[in-house]
Order: C-alpha cells, then sequence, then structure tokens
C-alpha cells in the first residue's frame, strides 16, 4: 500500500493533547476508507477515497491523541477554536478537511482556546 | 483547489480568510490590515496623548504578547510618542505563572522595553497557591480576578504610567457581554464593552484589540514567529466562562460576524435611569483607600476572611455576616498598603510595605 508522509505540528496548548509533542512525522495510506475508519480491516476492505483532512484528524483520533478527545474533535472535525493551517496557509482557503494531502505537507493545528 | 491571489495586493498567494470579512488575503496585507485596524481603533478612541506612560498588562499568553508587540511597532510607525512599560502580576501559580512569566522576560528583552513584576504574595501575603490550600478549588478564581484587578493597578501606580492596556480581544468582550446577559448583571453589561474605563483615583484602563478577532491575533503569532506561553491554569478555569466561550465558537463557525454582532448589541443597550438609579455609587475603601462600592472594597473583604480563617466571607453574603457577627477586624490582622496615586514626580505613588 502506497503512503503518504506528513509532517504535523501543534501550537497553542494542543500539544498537551498529543504527549507534550510538539512535532510528528507521520505516514498514512494514500487511500483510506471513504467513512474515515482507521482500524486495519477497514483499511484493506472498505471502499476508498484519496487520502484527505479528514481522514488524518481521525487517524490523529484514533492514533496519536493521547487524552481528552472533546478537546480535539467535535463532531466529524476538529473542535471550533483550533485553527488549521496547510503548508501555513489557512485551511479555509484549501477546502478544509476535503483537502486532498500529498507527501511531504506541513499540517499545523493550533489551539486559539488556552489562556490569554 | 487553485490557489487563489491576496483581494487586496492582486499579488500574492493568499494565505488566510479573515473571519471580520470573509476577504482572502496574503501574509503581508493580513499584518498591515490586522496592524491599521488597531491604529484606527486607537486613533478614534483618543486613546492616548503624546508623552503618555503606558504599561501593557503582560501575561505572557498570546494576547498580551502580540499586544506588546503591535503597540511597539505602532508607537514607532505613527510616532505616538508613547513610553512604553511591561506589567505583570504574579498571582503565585506554581507550574503555571512561573513559566509564562520566564516568557515575559524574554520579551522584555526582545522588545527592549521595561518590566515590572508585581507579585501577590508581596501585596497580599497570600499566594494563589496559598490560597487554594485554604479554600479548595471552587471559588479560587473569584480571589484571582479581584485581586489581579487591584495588582495591575497598584502596579501601574508604581511604574507612574497614565495608562494600562490590556489585551482582551473581540472574543472575550463578546463573551462577557452574554455572561452579563445570562447572570443578569446589568451594570457590568453596560460597562463591558467600553473601549476604556477609568475609576475615580485609578488609572486609564483600554482595550486597543476591542475588535480583534482572536483568530487573527493567533495567526499573527503564527506568522510572525512570536514567542508566547500557552497553559491553561492548573486551577480549573473559569467553568462559567469556558460554556459561554465554547458557545461562541459554535456561533463563529455559523457565522463569523456573530463576534462583533454581540459586542454591538452589547453596546446598543440602553439602561433606564430608574435602573440605573440603584446601582451603587463608587467610594473609596475605608481601609485601603482603593476604588469600591462599599465601604470596604472586594479585595479587603477577601483578604480579611482568608486572615481570620473564613475565606467564604467574601463571596457570599451569609458567610459575610457570620464573619461580621464574630466582631470587627482584629488589628492584628494583615491588610492591603494605602492606595494613594500622585501625578507627578517620579516616585512611586505607593509605599510598598510589607505587613509583619
Amino acid at each position: 500500500m502506497s503512503k503518504v508522509s506528513l509532517k504535523i505540528e501543534f501550537g497553542g496548548g494542543l500539544e498537551l493533547l498529543f504527549d507534550n509533542q510538539r512535532s510528528y512525522r507521520i505516514d498514512v495510506p494514500s487511500e483510506v476508507p471513504i467513512d474515515n475508519s482507521t482500524d486495519e480491516e477497514s483499511l484493506s476492505t472498505k471502499e476508498k477515497k484519496p487520502v484527505d483532512v479528514k481522514y488524518l484528524i481521525h487517524h490523529m483520533r484514533d492514533h496519536m491523541l493521547k487524552e481528552r478527545v472533546e478537546l480535539f474533535m467535535e463532531k466529524d472535525t476538529v473542535r471550533p477554536g483550533i485553527l488549521v493551517l496547510i503548508n501555513d496557509t489557512d485551511w479555509e482557503l484549501e477546502g478544509e478537511g476535503d483537502y486532498k494531502l500529498k507527501s511531504g505537507d506541513e499540517i499545523v493545528f493550533i489551539s486559539t482556546l488556552h489562556g490569554g | 483547489m487553485a490557489p487563489r491571489s491576496c483581494a487586496l495586493c492582486q499579488k500574492a498567494k493568499a494565505m488566510l480568510k479573515r473571519p471580520k470579512t470573509g476577504q482572502q488575503i496574503c501574509r503581508d496585507c493580513f499584518f498591515y490590515v490586522f496592524e491599521t485596524e488597531v491604529h484606527n481603533t486607537i486613533t478614534e478612541a483618543q486613546l492616548f496623548n503624546p508623552g503618555d506612560r503606558v504599561a501593557i498588562g503582560a501575561s505572557g499568553g498570546k494576547d498580551s504578547t502580540v499586544l506588546a508587540y503591535v503597540m511597539k511597532t505602532l508607537n514607532e510607525r505613527y510616532q505616538y510618542g508613547l513610553e512604553l512599560f511591561l506589567l505583570s502580576i504574579d498571582e503565585g501559580i506554581t507550574g503555571y505563572r512561573d513559566d509564562s512569566l520566564e516568557t515575559v522576560k524574554r520579551n522584555q528583552e526582545q522588545y527592549n522595553m521595561p518590566l515590572k513584576i508585581l507579585s501577590y504574595d508581596e501585596l497580599y501575603g497570600w499566594t494563589m497557591d496559598a490560597i487554594v490550600s485554604q479554600v479548595g478549588r471552587k471559588n479560587n478564581c473569584t480571589f484571582c480576578g479581584v485581586f489581579r484587578r487591584q495588582a495591575l493597578d497598584r502596579g501601574a501606580a508604581m511604574l507612574n504610567v497614565d495608562h494600562i492596556v490590556t489585551g482582551h480581544n473581540a472574543d472575550d468582550i463578546a463573551e462577557t457581554v452574554l455572561m452579563n446577559i445570562m447572570r443578569g448583571d446589568i451594570a457590568r453589561l453596560g460597562r463591558c464593552t467600553s473601549i476604556c474605563t477609568q475609576g475615580e483615583d485609578t488609572i486609564r484602563r483600554s482595550k486597543p484589540f476591542k475588535y480583534a478577532y482572536e483568530k487573527e491575533i493567533v495567526m499573527y503569532a503564527y506568522f510572525k514567529k512570536l514567542d508566547y506561553f500557552s497553559t491553561e491554569c492548573i486551577y480549573s478555569p473559569d467553568a462559567y466562562r469556558g460554556h459561554a466561550r465554547a458557545f461562541l465558537k459554535d456561533l463563529e463557525a455559523a457565522r463569523p460576524s456573530a463576534i462583533i454582532d454581540i459586542i454591538h448589541s452589547g453596546e446598543a443597550f440602553e439602561i433606564k435611569e430608574e435602573v440605573k438609579a440603584t446601582q451603587k455609587v463608587q467610594q473609596t475603601c475605608q481601609r485601603c483607600g482603593y476604588m469600591s462600592s462599599n465601604p470596604l472594597c472586594k479585595a479587603c473583604t477577601l483578604l480579611e476572611g482568608l486572615e481570620r480563617g473564613m475565606a467564604n466571607s467574601g463571596i457570599t453574603d451569609r458567610a459575610r455576616k457570620k464573619l461580621d457577627a464574630g466582631g470587627p477586624a482584629p488589628d492584628n490582622i494583615r491588610t492591603i498598603p494605602f492606595f494613594s496615586r500622585m501625578n507627578s514626580g517620579g516616585n512611586p505613588a505607593i509605599a510598598v510595605e510589607q505587613p509583619s
């Protein structure tokens, strides 16, 4: 299965939910289940789509997040108040969760909810 | 999606969508419009006079860090003629404030501004760690809020400044409007949207980021690579505000103008004269000279409760009655040094003496 290599960064206190590590390099499959399930079985059996940011968020929840999922996700996306940048551009300009990931992409998640 | 070019310069690639306007703009245009809007806020409200000494309330967090950077930039660009200081309050919270103060100390060097740190321990004889060990984690935010407000004024008096600016942003103000409506706090609802407030003998206080969205402040800090500290206070955050905040963020996701709309709603409330008449008149605290709506200010009441081992007496009326029934305050309890302010001369305006 081919892979997409990404760099993930956290800011604004969000790293606290991810083992207090600010930067990760991860690989995700280039083809992923349409329903964003991330377990091995779904990955091999379910209908596929090219990997996008929405899948990445689910992958992070299922495989990287250490605590308190409600502070990271709400419904099917990141919680309001978390900013996402794709290669330093506001994800609202890149199609948000529908952005198709490619190797070398750098995704930054910043919480605006922590302290003034 | 194909990359779009900036709606303002039409040249560079757009890198952010402004929540206020929906405009898609590039990094440099964003810096320019963000700074210019703050400048416009400052000039329209006539916040400063040339030669003013201004303290920036600095916590090391994103808002005050960006505020210090932008104040320095605008002061130089538009020749405001201000003398800027950083003023930090050390609440005495191990593992939280001590770390964030390190950020402020770096800001002092990066921005080349004098820094004054005033601690609760120095002013009140109690750190928040000590207060929490006595009162628990239920009402500790009340102590911290009341003590911080007065500490900022007193720190500002020590610096002999004319003005304090704080990093309160549009999201903070919209949250406060919502909270005051939900609590029916008419007096505060009327005040909370003012860009500048001034008590009788306290120092002017204003919010240059009144119309700046939190998203833009965070983006500004990110693009400028500003050094800020972001950890939640270890003594559970203000739960009520947390709910207002989450609600506001949901509204913003559905309609980004919601934040500015709520501020406008708060500003548009008109309070009937007969309601205003029931509000308490400002006076000065008999014990410490700070502005107060009662003979004894809130900070003195809370401190007396702590000193007499009846910490809740500042929180509820019932507990206060119990305290009063215990007789007048003993002479040997710790009190806050008397507050007085001088407008002339370079000497610190209050005597700082450690009660024995």
